[in-house]
């Protein structure tokens, strides 16, 4: 593997008393999209913010694109674009004349601003509403702006805290589907936190952290393998006959059901051709099911994901976006 | 293979000045746009001043008697200057007190996680809110022919740049509280402990002679007497209002605003960076 492009050792970050980062330790490749899942008051928003140069750390050391995020701020901000969890833009102005404010606090040469400012509305879908004040643009709409600006200046690496927070379900497909294009065309890196289990799935390798610290980091698949089989459930003319079958032939545990075999194992993926091949006679249909992050983050941390309290935190984010949107 | 690996990286420049104008530049021309596109605020800001020299300027003008105004002028053209210095006072804090709402919107952030520095982002902040409330002033220049003053283009000049020295360092100011106020209530705490105390000090709507010594030092205290002190210079030019009215010599009025300027602006940028963000 080539150098990292962010590479963070021992990181820790007190305020006051509390101990928000207690000690984590990664590194993200160059175009890799990377996932911190966890939930709110994980410290995921906490290393994102020391990462950016906005919070010191304690202790420990973190750099980005090769520059120390304690010793070479300057260089580090030019490096990267960051997508907030809360809305940042100027509702009072129009999207292109937010994007060129951006470009030029980036330091974007002067005859390469409206070029670049038209490609990223494109790459948005937003060049039609380019001269409207963001004021009247939907949530959805806004957020795809914050990203078309995040990467204005050629970023290496994006962030995105949060990205889909707030947004139906719809709108935060479209939003994945930016992203992994924009991976695609810009080579960008991208460092994302969420807390939605399904959005990790998106991520090249994810990162679970769980009270200030990384309690697992691997790609989805190996996470959900750390858990345990995958269960695959086949319908069968004879179930029996093709639990007999299966055991005596691929060995493991095969149980017949009310027409249905059941069988657990490590790849499902794998066996499903090896099985129908097997006994064409003896297999209907073939259904597999993966097991998911949800139960991955149960088994590491011992508690689900979205609590009480989560939840209504992002109950009041969302009303505070919705009058925030009113402005 | 992707890109970002041969992507060359950005310039390292150790000396990145105009870079750091540029970013105050766009700064300023945010404060700028805002300015122009919200007709209302300029209606409101027209209006207000109009609203005081119509009522006050007519209701204390038929019972003003000041031994200081000499006979055969109005106290519509005494309060003129006075009230040039409050439009740009209000209007500088204003602009200053508008990062409070940058700050409740989200918009500051963007700001502060640029690679700029802070000083840069309040040279923007300071030029445009210095802008607007001369832009502002100048506009109410238009009433001087309605309240009996006729003003020269050196007048105009001079005037104008008292009110940029003026706002500029109310700007300041005003950066320096709103930069340690997390919500807009604290904004009512300091319009009436500090604004309208500034403004009424000021001498812009009574003379500031024969008063009682405890307010004549308060006066003295107040940058804004300077200011307004400064634009009555200016505007009575050539006439014996002038000598009249005017307390104190016109060098030392800017020098004093100059001064005040100096420590403000200061103030501002070390408060601005005090905060991690």
């Amino acid at each position: 593997m080539q150098t990292p492009i962010i590479d963070v050792r021992d990181l820790v970050k007190r305020f006051g008393p509390i101990e928000a980062v207690r000690g984590v330790t990664f590194s993200v490749a160059a175009g890799e999209i990377f996932g911190f899942l966890g939930p709110n008051g994980a410290g995921k928003t906490t290393t994102i913010k020391v990462l950016a140069t906005l919070l010191r750390p304690t202790s420990g050391r973190a750099s980005l694109a090769g520059y120390d995020v304690v010793a070479r701020p300057g260089d580090v901000r030019r490096s990267m674009g960051i997508v907030f969890q809360d809305p940042s833009l100027d509702n009072r102005l129009t999207a292109e004349q937010n994007l060129r404010f951006h470009a030029m606090l980036y330091g974007v040469p002067s005859r390469e601003i409206e070029p670049r400012v038209a490609e990223v509305l494109a790459m948005v879908e937003l060049s039609e509403r380019r001269r409207a004040l963001v004021a009247t643009y939907s949530g959805g709409m806004k957020r795809r702006l914050e990203i078309a600006r995040g990467l204005l200046h050629k970023p290496r690496v994006l962030f995105l805290d949060e990205p889909t927070l707030g947004l139906d379900l719809q709108t935060r497909n479209r939003i994945w589907e930016y992203v992994v294009d924009l991976r695609r065309r810009e080579g960008v890196t991208v460092f994302m936190t969420t807390h939605y289990i399904e959005e990790s799935e998106h991520c090249d390798r994810i990162a679970i952290i769980d009270g200030g610290r990384i309690v697992a980091l691997d790609t989805p698949d190996a996470l959900r393998r750390h858990v345990g089989g995958d269960v695959i459930t086949i319908t069968s003319p004879d179930p029996p006959s093709l639990a007999r079958e299966i055991a005596a032939r691929f060995g493991g545990v095969a149980r017949a059901t009310d027409g249905h075999v059941v069988v657990e194992l490590e790849r499902g993926t794998e066996f499903v051709p090896r099985v129908a091949a097997a006994f064409p006679q003896l297999v209907t249909a073939v259904a597999v099911k993966q097991p998911t992050l949800d139960d991955v983050f149960l088994k590491l941390t011992g508690h689900a994901i979205r609590d009480e309290s989560a939840s209504a935190t992002d109950q009041l984010r969302t009303m505070a976006r919705a009058w925030g949107g009113r402005r | 293979m992707l890109s970002a690996g041969t992507r060359p990286l950005p310039p390292a420049v150790p000396v990145r000045w105009r870079h750091e104008v540029r970013a105050a530049y766009a700064i300023w021309l945010r404060e700028l746009i805002r300015f122009v596109s919200e007709r209302a605020r300029i209606a409101g800001a027209l209006g207000q001043p109009l609203i005081y020299l119509a009522i006050m300027g007519t209701g204390f003008g038929a019972t003003f008697r000041s031994a200081a105004v000499p006979r055969g002028f109005s106290y519509l053209e005494f309060m003129y200057p006075g009230v040039l210095g409050m439009t740009v006072l209000f209007t500088a804090m204003f602009s200053a007190i508008s990062i409070i709402w940058d700050r409740e919107f989200g918009f500051l952030k963007e700001i502060l996680v640029a690679p700029v520095a802070r000083g840069s982002i309040v040279a923007g902040k300071v030029a445009g809110g210095a802008t607007v409330a001369t832009l502002q002033g100048v506009m109410l220049l238009i009433l001087a022919p309605f309240v009996g003053v006729h003003l020269g283009l050196t007048q105009v000049a001079g005037i104008a740049l008292i009110m940029l020295l003026a706002a500029a360092s109310l700007t300041s100011l005003g950066l320096v509280i709103a930069s340690r106020m997390q919500t807009m209530e604290g904004f009512q705490v300091v319009m009436n402990f500090l604004v309208l105390p500034l403004w009424l000090l000021s001498g812009a709507f009574f003379p500031l002679r024969g008063l009682p010594l405890w307010m004549t030092a308060l006066t003295r205290i107040d940058p804004l007497t300077y200011a307004v002190d400064a634009l009555r210079g200016m505007v009575y030019a050539g006439s014996p209002l002038a000598a009249a009215l005017v307390v104190h010599p016109f060098r030392l009025n800017v020098a004093i605003i100059l001064v005040f300027l100096a420590v403000t602006f200061t103030a501002a940028i070390v408060t601005f960076r005090s905060r991690e963000d």
